[in-house]
């Protein structure tokens, strides 16, 4: 501040882009990461570990669905663990993506363009796995398709009142908006690697992917209104759909659970997460690609400011929570709050305080917001207690039942961490395709700020 | 200058622009110009460009509307039917009440809206459409990257090669040049 002008009011007016580039720069150095022959040999390492994983995941599931839920540590009483605080930790980070991308496009915020593409990708993939945790929770996993309404001779509907039918129908409609709004906003930039392409069979891929994309004004319109359209839906969609995964558990009159906080204190916790993902990906994508000219330290202070607001909301709702089980009077309420902290998961409870409540607090500074390899250390402890807070809710609120005799405990086996892991591994397999694949960055949004930033000239 | 073939077989005259705005003039141009079979091509969106061209299209949010009454009403009815008609539930005298059966009302009525929409954009633009005209210019592929065209269609009534090409010429574009059908 020595030079008289306040830091924030210059971020906001400053160009994003840097001077050099050019409509010409953009399409090269983005399709060029897709295009070139040459593949990094950290690309291949990656995957190849990545591909080991994805095999882990798929074979684990294939015996679980051979042998059956028993291969799990879980039991009565913990009868959800690891499937459940997977499920919700993947759909939480799913939460963001397509959130962060429709509020930055509604809200026309400029830097949201050169974040969106691959915070969509995220979703689109962490919410296809989280999709596949409630199906195989099932005993009988082959009849999942019982969730969906269809004329059938056995006189059977959906229990519609069930949150977890809620839940089979805000999947579903999120993964769809997500799919759509993420391939919508590709059809450009898939046009534009069919015309850069050399290769005839690379040609006729991004050619039928592209279906045709020529650019004309009125298409142009048309696909710009749809994507306001699909933003302002994606928003209430995903407020919806992290509370229906709150109700799954609100419901229940599991000490522990049966809150009314529950719905928005999950929509925080998976904003929370959801950042720390996009924030860990974003690092890594910028170093790898060398996108510091497009993904720039005011995109990763922005995230980073983000993540500290919700990470505030989180810290709120952990205390209210506490006060809400000594105010209700409630014996069991306030024993399943005391055995969080006191009880055999207490390391657990004080790990993830540690890792959700303490550390984001280091986001104040605006020198850690500005050291990026800091902020993908903060991001991954934030994703590791996000984990360690779902898997607290689920198994504390179970293990100590009403009555002292159906006491139990939960610990993992090592198919519980194959799946873990492996669905880690599958997510990285799936992020590795896509920047191998798929331009990372929006060309044509690109442009559009190119225009804005330098005049229509 | 490209050979000039008979002006049955084109498609129209294609001109190139050197940038967003010098596109937009020659648009306004055109229009005012009397030309209503114009169509512009550029690498993204660029603001008021359909306005220059004609009408713009706003049928979007109408059909999102309509999916969305589809969606919602439907899954509200099918639930009614369900717990009132083919399997009536009778718990303490009451079929389910109503708000239990909102969250999936509400993401279907979502969810029929953004069907109506991505479907909508697609056929409203007569996509996907592998082939058009435009793509047989050598140098359109630029209209992915960093070309700005402008075609004057052959269908329009006021075109007329040389008439058309001079037009075009006044406007300084990078080049102009015929396009095949």
């Amino acid at each position: 501040m020595s030079s008289g002008g306040d830091p924030g009011a210059h971020a906001l007016t400053a160009p994003i882009l840097p001077g050099a580039q050019s409509y010409g720069s953009i399409s090269e150095k983005i399709s060029g990461i897709v295009l070139t022959a040459r593949t990094a040999r950290w690309w291949v390492v990656a995957f190849a570990v990545c591909s080991v994983l994805t095999l882990v995941f798929f074979g684990a599931i294939g015996y679980l669905f051979y042998t059956g839920v028993g291969i799990w540590g879980l039991n009565v009483p913990v009868v959800w663990a690891f499937d459940i605080t997977n499920y919700v930790w993947w759909i939480a980070i799913a939460m963001s993506g397509t959130f962060i991308s429709a509020v930055l496009h509604l809200t026309r915020q400029p830097w949201g363009a050169s974040i969106s593409r691959f915070a969509e990708a995220m979703t689109v993939f962490a919410l296809a796995i989280a999709g596949i945790f409630p199906i195989i929770h099932l005993g009988r996993p082959w009849f999942f398709y019982w969730l969906t309404p269809y004329p059938n001779v056995m006189a059977l509907w959906p229990q519609w009142r069930s949150p977890l039918v809620w839940d089979f129908f805000a999947i579903l409609a999120y993964l769809l908006l997500s799919l759509m709004f993420w391939y919508l906003g590709l059809i450009p930039d898939f046009a534009t690697l069919r015309d850069r392409a050399r290769g005839r069979g690379v040609q006729i891929i991004y050619g039928l992917l592209a279906l045709g994309w020529r650019g004309e004004a009125r298409h142009w319109q048309r696909r710009q209104s749809a994507q306001l359209l699909l933003a302002g839906l994606a928003v209430p969609l995903v407020v919806s759909v992290h509370s229906v995964v709150g109700l799954d558990f609100a419901t229940g009159n599991t000490p522990g659970w049966h809150s009314t906080i529950f719905p928005p204190f999950f929509v925080a916790g998976a904003m929370f997460s959801g950042f720390a993902m996009a924030m860990t990906i974003v690092i890594l994508l910028r170093r790898a690609f060398d996108l510091g000219d497009f993904i720039t330290e005011r995109h990763l202070d922005n995230l980073a400011k983000l993540i500290l607001a919700m990470g505030l909301v989180l810290a709120y709702s952990y205390v209210m929570e506490l006060f809400m089980a000594w105010y209700s009077a409630d014996r069991y309420e306030i024993y399943t709050a005391l055995n969080r902290m006191r009880g055999p998961y207490a390391p657990v409870y004080w790990s993830l305080i540690f890792c959700v409540v303490v550390v984001p607090q280091l986001l104040w500074s605006r020198r850690v917001r500005h050291a990026p390899w800091v902020l993908f250390g903060i991001s991954l402890v934030i994703n590791v207690g996000m984990w360690l807070e779902r898997f607290m809710l689920i198994v504390t609120s179970e293990h100590r039942d009403f009555l002292p005799s159906a006491w139990g405990m939960f610990y993992p086996t090592i198919w519980d961490w194959a799946i873990l892991i492996g669905s880690i591994g599958f997510f990285g397999w799936l992020l590795l395709l896509f920047v191998r694949f798929v331009p990372v960055i929006s060309m044509c949004e690109m442009r559009e700020l190119l225009t804005h930033e330098r005049g229509a000239s | 200058m490209t050979s000039v073939t008979s002006g049955a077989a084109a498609h129209g005259l294609l001109a190139e622009f050197p940038s967003p705005a010098a596109l937009l003039d020659a648009a306004r141009a055109a229009h005012g110009a009397g030309y209503r079979r114009l169509e512009a091509y550029s690498p993204m969106l660029i603001e008021g460009l359909v306005e220059a061209l004609g009408p713009a299209d706003r049928r979007l949010p109408r059909l999102a509307l309509i999916g969305g009454i589809i969606g919602g009403v439907g899954t509200y009815a099918l639930q009614w039917f369900s717990v009132s008609v083919d399997y009536p539930l009778n718990i303490g005298g009451r079929t389910p009440a109503w708000p239990g059966l909102i969250p999936g009302t509400f993401e279907m009525t979502v969810l029929g809206a953004v069907l109506a929409i991505f479907f909508g954009v697609l056929l409203r633009s007569r996509l996907p459409r592998l082939y058009h005209p435009v793509f047989n210019d050598a140098g359109f592929a630029a209209a992915s990257s960093d070309g700005f065209f402008l075609c004057i269609e052959a269908t329009d009534p006021l075109y007329d090669l040389p008439q058309t090409r001079d037009f075009l010429e006044r406007l300084q574009p990078v080049r102009v040049s015929q396009v095949d059908a």
